[in-house]
C-alpha cells in the first residue's frame, strides 16, 4: 500500500512521536545525564539551524542576529515560568492529574510565549531592516541582536548582569526532539507550498520575483518571523534545561555558530542543517582534548568550505527515502 | 560644561582610533563591495605585534626609559607586519572569490575573522596583556579640562596618517587607479589597470592603518587581548556606514562621531550602554539615510 500526502505525513509524525516517547522512557535513563545533555543540545541546535535555514538558505536573507531572538525567547519563557507558572504549579500541588500533566503543560505555555515574544521582535525588526539587502541586512540584524542582548543585560527582574537563575527544569529529551521535529516539518511543508516557491524566487532574484507580482517584503518578513519563533522556542528549551541564563551565551558568536551550521550543511537543505548541527555538536564533545582548537577548526573549515564547496555539504538537496533502497533494486 | 568638554576631548581621541579602522573598511568596501569582517582582527594583530616589539625594544634599550623613538619604531614595524598580513589575506581568501556571489565572500570574511581571533587566543593567550609603556604619560590642564600627551599623540598621529592617505588617494597614480577601480572594475581593467594589484594595495593600506590604530589604542588604553578587535571593528564599520561607506572623509567624520557618542553615553547614561549606542546609531542611519552622511545614491540597474 502506498500512502500519500496528509495521511503519510500524519502517520510518520505519529510514528516519530511514539519513537520519541519510547526512547525517552528507555534510552534516556539508560545512557545517563552526560549523553542526554549532548542529545538535548543536538536537538536545540537542529531547531536553530533549520529555522535559520528558512531565513538564510531558502529566503536568501543573510541574518546574523539569530542568537538575539533565541535570547529573547529564552528570557521570556524563563520569566513566565519563574514568576507565574512555577508558583502556580506549586500551589496546585503534585497530586493526581496536575502532577501528571502540569509540567509538560507549563513548559508548552512557556515555550509558546517565548516563541511569540521572539516572533513579535522578528516582526518589529524585520519590517524596517528587510528593506536592506545583502551585507547591509547582515550588519543590521547583527546590530539588532546586540541591542536585544544589551537591553536584557540591563533588565533587572530577569537577573541583568548576574544572570537568571533557578529556572524550573522542565525540558526533556522528548520535548526537545518534538520541537525539532515540528520545526523540520513546518519548514519542509512551507517550502513545498506556494509560499515556499515565492521565498525561493526571492532568493534567486528579488527584482525578478517582484516583477512577477510577488510581494517580496511580505514573504521575507514572514520567513523572518517564523524563523524567529523557532529560535525563541529553542531559547526557551535551553533555559528550562540549563536552569540558568546569561546574556554571554547569546552573543554575536552564537549567531555565527548557527550560521556555520547552515552554511556547512548547505543553504536550502534541511537535511544538511540537521546533519551539520548534529555533527558539529558532537564533534567538540569528541574532541574535548583539543578544546582550544575547536573554534580554530570551525573557522578554518568555514573558509575552506567557502573556497572549495560554497554550496555546502548537501548543496540544496534533501534526504529521500529512496536513498535507503539499495541501488541495484531501483529500476 | 567642563565635564562636557572633557568628554568631548576623550571622545575625539577614541574617535580618531575608530576613524583609522573605519578607513580600511570604507576603502575595501568602496573597491570590492565587501564588508571585510576580519579588519577588526587585523587591528588586534597590530596591537599584539606592537606589544612584542615594544617589549623587545624596552628590554634592549640600556636606559630602559621609554622614548618617542621607540614609539615610532613600534608603529612602523607593526604597520609593516599588518600590511603583509592584509596582503596575504587578500591573496589567499578573497581573490579566489572575486567572481563568486557576494554572500560567499562575506561568509569567508567572517570565517577569517574567527580564525584570527581563535589563533590569537592560542598563540598570544586568552588573558589580557599590559601594553608596554612607550611614552610616559603626563597630563596637562587648561582650566578644568585635563588632557594627556598620549591623547595629543593619538590625535596627531591619526591626522598625519589621514593626510597621508588623502595624498595617496588623490595625488598618486595608484590612488587614481584605486578610485577608477572603485568606479568600475571592468572599465578600469579595459583601460589597462591591473585590478588585482590595486585591490592588493587597498588591503595593504587599510591593514597598515588598522595596525596604527592598534598601537594607538595600546598606548592609550593599555590592556590588549585577542578579542579586542570585535567591538572596535564593528564600531568602525558603523562609523564607515555613518559617513557613507566608500567615502574616505566620511569615514573620518563617522569615526569621530562614534567616539564622541560613546564617551557621552558612558559619561551621562551608563557604561553598560556603550556598545548599544553604536547599534542604535547604525539602525537609525540604515533606516533614515542608508547612504550615510556623505554618501551619494547609486542607481541600481536591473
Amino acid at each position: 500500500m502506498k500512502l500519500h500526502g496528509v495521511t503519510r505525513t500524519l502517520l510518520l509524525s505519529l510514528l516519530y512521536i511514539a519513537v520519541l516517547a519510547v526512547l525517552g522512557q528507555t534510552l534516556i535513563p539508560f545512557i545517563g545525564p552526560y549523553y542526554t545533555q549532548v542529545l538535548i543540545f543536538i536537538g536545540i541546535n537542529i531547531t536553530l539551524a533549520v529555522s535559520l535555514n528558512l531565513i538564510l538558505g531558502f529566503a536568501g536573507q543573510f541574518s546574523i542576529g539569530h542568537a538575539g531572538f533565541m535570547a529573547l525567547g529564552g528570557y521570556t519563557s524563563a520569566a513566565i515560568s519563574f514568576y507565574f507558572l512555577g508558583p502556580l504549579l506549586a500551589q496546585l500541588g503534585t497530586g493526581g492529574m496536575i502532577g501528571a500533566v502540569g509540567e509538560p503543560a507549563a513548559l508548552a505555555v512557556a515555550l509558546l510565549s517565548g516563541g511569540i515574544a521572539a516572533s513579535v521582535a522578528g516582526l518589529l525588526v524585520g519590517i524596517p531592516t528587510l528593506r536592506l539587502r545583502g551585507d547591509y541586512l547582515a550588519i543590521a540584524t547583527l546590530g539588532m541582536g546586540e541591542i536585544i542582548r544589551v537591553v536584557i543585560l540591563n533588565t533587572d527582574f530577569v537577573g541583568g548582569a548576574r544572570g537568571f537563575t533557578d529556572i524550573p527544569r522542565w525540558t526533556t529529551f522528548t520535548w526537545v526532539f518534538l520541537v525539532a521535529g515540528l520545526c523540520v516539518l513546518v519548514v519542509r511543508n512551507l517550502i513545498a507550498s506556494t509560499m515556499g516557491r515565492a521565498l525561493i524566487a526571492v532568493r534567486e532574484d528579488e527584482d525578478a520575483a517582484a516583477a512577477m507580482g510577488i510581494n517580496t517584503t511580505r514573504y521575507k518578513v514572514f520567513a523572518f518571523v517564523l524563523g524567529a519563533f523557532f529560535a525563541g522556542v529553542a531559547g526557551g528549551l535551553q533555559a528550562h534545561y540549563l536552569q540558568y541564563l546569561h546574556t554571554n551565551s547569546f552573543t554575536f558568536l552564537r549567531s555565527i555558530e548557527i550560521v556555520v551550521f547552515v552554511i556547512l550543511g548547505g543553504g536550502g537543505s534541511i537535511t544538511g542543517s540537521v546533519i551539520a548541527a548534529s555533527v558539529l555538536t558532537i564533534l567538540p564533545e569528541a574532541l574535548r582534548c583539543a578544546e582550544s582548537w575547536r573554534m580554530v577548526i570551525y573557522s578554518a573549515l568555514l573558509v575552506v568550505m567557502m573556497l572549495t564547496r560554497p554550496q555546502g555539504l548537501m548543496g540544496g538537496r534533501e534526504f529521500q527515502w529512496s536513498w535507503l533502497i539499495p541501488t541495484w533494486r531501483k529500476k | 560644561m567642563a565635564q562636557f568638554v572633557q568628554q568631548l576631548v576623550n571622545g575625539l581621541s577614541l574617535g580618531a582610533i575608530y576613524a583609522l579602522i573605519a578607513l580600511g573598511y570604507t576603502m575595501v568596501y568602496g573597491i570590492l563591495r565587501l564588508i571585510n569582517f576580519a579588519h577588526g582582527d587585523v587591528y588586534m594583530v597590530g596591537a599584539f605585534v606592537g606589544y612584542y616589539l615594544g617589549r623587545m625594544l624596552n628590554a634592549g634599550s640600556s636606559s630602559s626609559s621609554p622614548s618617542v623613538l621607540n614609539f615610532f619604531l613600534v608603529l612602523g614595524g607593526s604597520m609593516a607586519a599588518c600590511a603583509l598580513l592584509g596582503f596575504i589575506l587578500e591573496r589567499a581568501a578573497y581573490r579566489p572569490l572575486r567572481r563568486a556571489p557576494r554572500l560567499n565572500a562575506l561568509i569567508t570574511a567572517i570565517g577569517i575573522s574567527l580564525l584570527l581571533e581563535n589563533l590569537g587566543q592560542l598563540i598570544f593567550g586568552a588573558d589580557p596583556k599590559d601594553f608596554p609603556t612607550l611614552v610616559e604619560r603626563t597630563s596637562y590642564s587648561i582650566g578644568i579640562v585635563v588632557f594627556s600627551n598620549i591623547q595629543i599623540i593619538v590625535i596627531g598621529t591619526s591626522i598625519v596618517l589621514m593626510l597621508g592617505l588623502q595624498y595617496i588617494v588623490h595625488r598618486t597614480k595608484m590612488g587614481t587607479a584605486m578610485r577608477a577601480v572603485s568606479f568600475s572594475h571592468d572599465a578600469s581593467g579595459l583601460m589597462g589597470i591591473n585590478i588585482h594589484r590595486v585591490i592588493s594595495f587597498t588591503f595593504v593600506l587599510g591593514s597598515a592603518l588598522a595596525a596604527a590604530a592598534g598601537i594607538l589604542v595600546g598606548i592609550y588604553n593599555p590592556k590588549i587581548d585577542p578579542l579586542m578587535g570585535i567591538m572596535p571593528g564593528l564600531k568602525a564599520f558603523v562609523a564607515a556606514v555613518l559617513g557613507g561607506i566608500g567615502n574616505v572623509p566620511g569615514a573620518i567624520v563617522g569615526g569621530l562621531i562614534m567616539g564622541v557618542a560613546e564617551t557621552l553615553t558612558v559619561g551621562y547614561l551608563s557604561s553598560t550602554y556603550r556598545d548599544a549606542i553604536t547599534f542604535v546609531i547604525l539602525v537609525a542611519v540604515l533606516l533614515f539615510r542608508p547612504t550615510g552622511l556623505f554618501g551619494t545614491t547609486a542607481r541600481a540597474k536591473v
